[in-house]
């Protein structure tokens, strides 16, 4: 393979001065990484292509850094376009010899392997999550425990992908089969680098595609770290391809490849548009976008404040805000309006933010520097507009992407801290006093993700419910995610969805055969 | 009145040794039982007696339903669909890991070949617990529009406790068609093993325990139908029972289920029918339609007993069966020898049954083509209960070999002409199971496919199940379906809610 014999080849021009950051023609494939719980594991930096890591064609790489530490873990080795072409290759490969012939029953069988592997290496793969985002142990546990949860429903389905015979009279004998695309692309962000990474890769394997995914640059250790329990598990060479490496170089050659039949994104509205774009003008690849969010978490005045609160607090501060469906505009009922802020106020004031380590820690770092500085912008921006600051609007010391939990009130609907996502833990709480004006507010956004209703009422919460634009109302909880509900959103919030049988829909393409029986009728 | 060892320590011909459990297993503890009865199982290929076990009276199935009825309250019902899978997937790597041993005790007491019969019905074991594993978090209801008024669903709700039968033929496997489903459905189980083969399904209770599964989840006795059987068809806190066994056994179930309307699933008996069309590929035809009567020495439910043979290909097709029997169908004992395709009947009694139907054939005048008795000129396979291969020919729709349910190794030919005189025939039976049909004419097969009345229709096969693909009878062959989506629907039944959002009278 040309990829692994030119790890040995010294570039002519090598300049240690000018290239030290960008170029180590040496890096080793694998690296070992001590995480600051104490646990010591070998992080592998190569591309993974034909479950082997190799290093990128052109031998660049790049460095990840620790948002809660700003200092670098290690480099791994940067995906371009050429090191596409041959991971592309090798999925298709891969998908015409043994994944798409195989027994269905035989892709579940490794797939719950992967997920006892994913549950084996639990605590490690927690301690890589938290360094590489910044996240708090605590939300980076949860993180692996949904993976491994998912990974085994997507096991299940894998043999229960059924077609439908349809009855059409005696002369003719009619069915459908669904039958899986192929070469699938899949683009992951870096705020659930590990969970992303499975809600990607399980619907795809369990029927029966193959994959070339590009993580986030910014959090690229979770998915290399996996790639070998995909081995491990069983998983044929080819099946699974990751490629580390930055969205307008990879991202791009994946979306506009030939041979990939399919892209799947999960990230920025902006990026999303690009993609599906992309996408139209090479191939007409099918697409399926989980894009951004304004989430509205509404309160009525009989919802149990207490518990409310708590549920706005895991709705906008759980991994420090950086949830596409994050809960980020409140909206209160008149009449507890003040009580509310106030207790929203106090228990987000008693919230951890620190060290991601730290056992007893919530909140951890922001995952990058361009984030913490778009946070603290619309912090910024929300003062002028005057919305009034109830909390919080600061970093918290000078190492480290740490924010404090901030919450705006007395916003105006047409700021921009009410419109515009800001992807961190920064809320506005709004006031309404009837249900019509308050599905007024709620619904009046480009996006339509996901939604929060909290009452006793049980009339009130599905008439609201049903008038929402969103993929996802939560009643009564928020951020309450389980591997057989569907997951994606209405409006620009995104196109399909991930979880559940509805997530199989995303992977399959229905052929109809309709065999004509007797050739007397008609 | 016996006493037996909690366990035998028994050594089996191929040198596996391992200890028997002998007692009842309820709540995840091997108990005798409470008036210390036992049976004696059997070494079907030499007649010997293998050991004994503890088998249920009524009052032990009473035991055993109380437990169920405790688990399913306390433990299973509040058990996750996805954790309900998690222990079937454990269940089911569990038994791939004891494939040898599960084998070996499945040949010793049903006397199935070793090597290419019994390590098979692991893997059927195997695959069917993981199949259902990956169902159990996916029993999902519906929500159904109605209007704004009303939010209506549906919730698919365990029954509770399922009483479940099991036949001699395939124990383990019968074991995971009936546990698989219903505990992936959140049911709880009293499963009686037949008399005949109590001992893997007692074996397989350790690895239950080891998988971790709640004590009362999973209860499984031997006994005997009449008593055990009975017990559990008519016991009042038993609200489902499934039942694989002979039609006239089905028919006393479903009448016991009515003392408290008891949902009742039968998979029973079948006489049926494999059609061959002259322009069929011959060679294929008669390896599968040997396949389909001598595989597990014909003791299948859905044996192709009758075959049906256009005129111009009918005696080329008996010579062609005939040879295929000398050449692949090796009759043997089921452990030593890799190649033997088949052992002996299961027992004593279902030997004199076969050469009963076997003198009644001849007496009606059907011929023998080749078989017609039992094996006595091999003085080992004398000692077990081994019957020859047997074809009949010029078999006539009167005959009570055509009509009756032999469950042997037994095959009847018959000529027709036309298609529709296939069809005739095929479907001239009280039961309906399964049909297989051989032609080239993909017009004509689906054509004659829709006509045949059975609830299975293998095109260019026969008797080639599958996990996923729904199994069981239409007519006296049996209500409901095993296996795929729909054995699931045996095991729940359907809650509908009606929430008023606002219609106010």
């Amino acid at each position: 393979m040309l990829a692994s014999s030119l790890r040995f080849k010294k570039p002519a021009l090598f300049n240690p001065v000018l290239y030290v950051a960008r170029f180590y023609s040496h890096l080793p494939l694998s690296v070992p990484i001590k995480l600051p719980n104490g646990i010591v594991y070998e992080q592998p930096t190569g591309l993974f292509i034909n479950n082997e890591f190799v290093p990128s064609r052109q031998s660049k790489t790049f460095e990840v850094i620790s948002p809660s530490t700003e200092e670098e873990i290690t480099h791994v080795y940067e995906a371009r376009e050429d090191d596409v072409d041959i991971a592309v290759e090798a999925a298709k490969k891969a998908f015409n010899s043994t994944w798409k012939t195989a027994d269905p029953a035989e892709r579940g069988k490794v797939l719950y392997k992967l997920a006892n592997l994913i549950e084996k290496n639990a605590e490690t793969l927690a301690g890589i999550e938290s360094l590489d985002n910044g996240k708090s142990l605590f939300c980076a546990r949860g993180d692996v425990a949904l993976s491994a949860n998912y990974i085994r429903s997507c096991a299940g389905w894998a043999d229960k992908i059924y077609g439908r015979l349809i009855e059409t009279g005696s002369s003719h004998f009619s069915y459908s089969r669904r039958e899986p695309l192929g070469v699938c692309g899949q683009i992951i962000p870096w705020n659930f680098p590990l969970l992303m990474w499975s809600w990607k890769i399980g619907p795809a394997l369990a029927t029966g595609n193959t994959i070339v995914l590009k993580p986030a640059e910014a959090t690229p250790l979770s998915a290399l770290y996996v790639s070998q329990l995909v081995k491990e598990a069983g998983i044929p060479a080819g099946v699974v391809n990751i490629l580390p490496g930055y969205g307008k170089i990879v991202g791009e050659r994946i979306s506009r490849h030939p041979n990939i039949k399919k892209i799947a994104f999960t990230g920025s509205t902006a990026t999303g548009r690009h993609i599906m774009k992309a996408a139209a003008e090479s191939n007409l690849k099918k697409v399926t976008l989980e894009l951004g969010g304004k989430s509205p978490n509404i309160v009525f005045a009989d919802a149990d404040i207490e518990k409310a609160v708590s549920n706005i607090i895991m709705g906008i501060f759980y991994n420090s805000g950086e949830v596409c469906c994050a809960g980020s505009r409140v909206y209160v009922q008149d009449t507890v309006y003040d009580k509310v802020v106030q207790a929203f106020k106090e228990s987000s004031e008693k919230l951890k933010v620190g060290n991601p380590f730290d056992e007893s820690t919530f909140q951890g770092a922001q995952t990058s520097q361009v984030q913490l500085e778009k946070i603290l912008s619309y912090v910024d921006i929300g003062k002028k507009e005057g919305a009034k600051l109830v909390t919080g609007g600061e970093r918290i010391g000078e190492k480290g992407f740490f924010i404090k939990p901030t919450i705006f009130a007395d916003v105006k609907e047409d700021m921009r801290i009410v419109k515009e996502e800001i992807f961190g833990p920064i809320v506005t709480v709004s006031k309404f006093s009837t249900v019509d004006e308050l599905i007024e507010m709620a619904n009046d956004s480009e996006y339509g993700l996901a939604a929060g209703i909290h009452t006793i009422d049980i009339n009130k919460a599905i008439d609201v419910s049903n008038r929402l634009t969103a993929g996802t109302v939560w009643i009564n909880t928020y951020n309450d995610f389980h591997q057989n509900v569907p997951f994606g959103g209405f409006n620009q919030s995104g196109i399909g969805r991930e979880m559940g049988a509805e997530a199989l829909d995303n992977y399959t393409q229905v052929k109809a055969v309709r065999i004509k029986i007797d050739p007397k009728q008609v | 009145m016996t006493e037996l060892p909690e366990f035998h320590e028994l050594t089996l011909p191929n040198g596996f040794s391992y200890k028997q459990p002998t007692g009842l297993f309820i709540n995840n503890k091997f108990v005798p039982s409470i008036k210390k009865e036992t049976i004696d199982t059997i070494d079907p290929s030499n007649g010997e007696k293998i050991c004994s076990v503890y088998a249920a009276s009524e009052e032990d199935v009473d035991v055993a339903v109380k437990a169920a009825k405790d688990a399913f309250k306390t433990t299973w019902r509040h058990t996750s669909g996805s954790d309900r899978g998690r222990l079937l997937v454990k269940l089911s790597e569990l038994c791939e890991r004891d494939t040898d041993k599960l084998a070996a005790i499945e040949a010793i007491d049903s006397g199935k070949p070793f090597e290419q019969n019994a390590k098979g019905d692991i893997g059927e074991l195997y695959n069917v617990l993981r199949y259902y594993g990956g169902w159990a978090d996916k029993v999902h209801g519906q929500t159904i529009p109605v209007d704004d008024n009303k939010l209506a669903y549906t919730v698919h709700e365990p029954y509770g406790v399922c009483g479940q039968i099991i036949p001699w033929n395939y124990p383990l496997c019968m074991l995971s068609w009936k546990i698989g489903p219903a505990l992936a459905a959140g049911n709880t189980i009293v499963l009686k093993s037949a008399e005949q083969t109590p001992l893997s399904a007692l074996y397989l209770c350790n690895l239950v325990v080891e998988a971790g599964f709640p004590a009362g989840v999973v209860n499984i006795i031997s006994g005997l139908g009449p008593v055990a059987g009975s017990a559990l068809s008519t016991h009042p806190l038993v609200s489902k029972i499934a039942f694989t066994g002979s039609t006239a056994v089905g028919q006393i179930i479903q009448k016991a289920a009515s003392s408290n309307m008891k949902a009742v699933t039968l998979e029973t008996g079948g006489k049926s029918p494999l059609v061959i069309f002259e322009d069929a590929n011959l060679e294929q035809a008669v390896k599968w339609a040997a396949f389909g009567i001598f595989f597990n020495s014909g003791q299948v439910c859905t044996s192709n007993s009758r075959v049906l043979i256009q005129e111009p290909i009918y005696m080329k097709f008996i010579e062609k069966l005939k040879e295929c029997i000398d050449s692949d169908y090796k009759q043997g004992l089921p452990f030593g020898d890799d190649t033997v395709m088949v052992g002996p009947q299961v027992s004593k009694q279902q030997q004199d049954r076969i050469l009963k139907y076997i003198e009644i054939g001849k007496k009606e005048g059907a011929k023998v083509f080749t078989g017609g008795y039992k094996v006595t000129d091999d003085e080992v396979l004398a000692k077990g209960y081994f019957v020859k291969p047997t074809i009949f020919y010029d078999v006539t729709p009167e005959m009570t070999i055509f009509k009756e349910e032999i469950f042997g190794p037994v095959v009847s030919c018959i000529p027709f002409k036309t298609e529709e005189e296939a069809i005739e025939l095929a479907n001239d039976t009280l039961y309906g199971l399964a049909a297989a049909l051989f032609s080239k004419d993909i017009t004509r097969a689906h054509k004659v496919a829709r006509e045949l009345e059975a609830g299975m229709v293998w095109i260019n096969s026969s008797n080639d199940s599958d996990f996923r693909v729904p199994f069981g009878g239409v007519k006296m062959s049996g209500i409901g379906r095993e296996l795929g989506e729909y054995g699931l629907t045996n095991y729940t039944q359907t809650k509908a809610y009606h929430v008023n959002l606002g219609w106010d009278l």
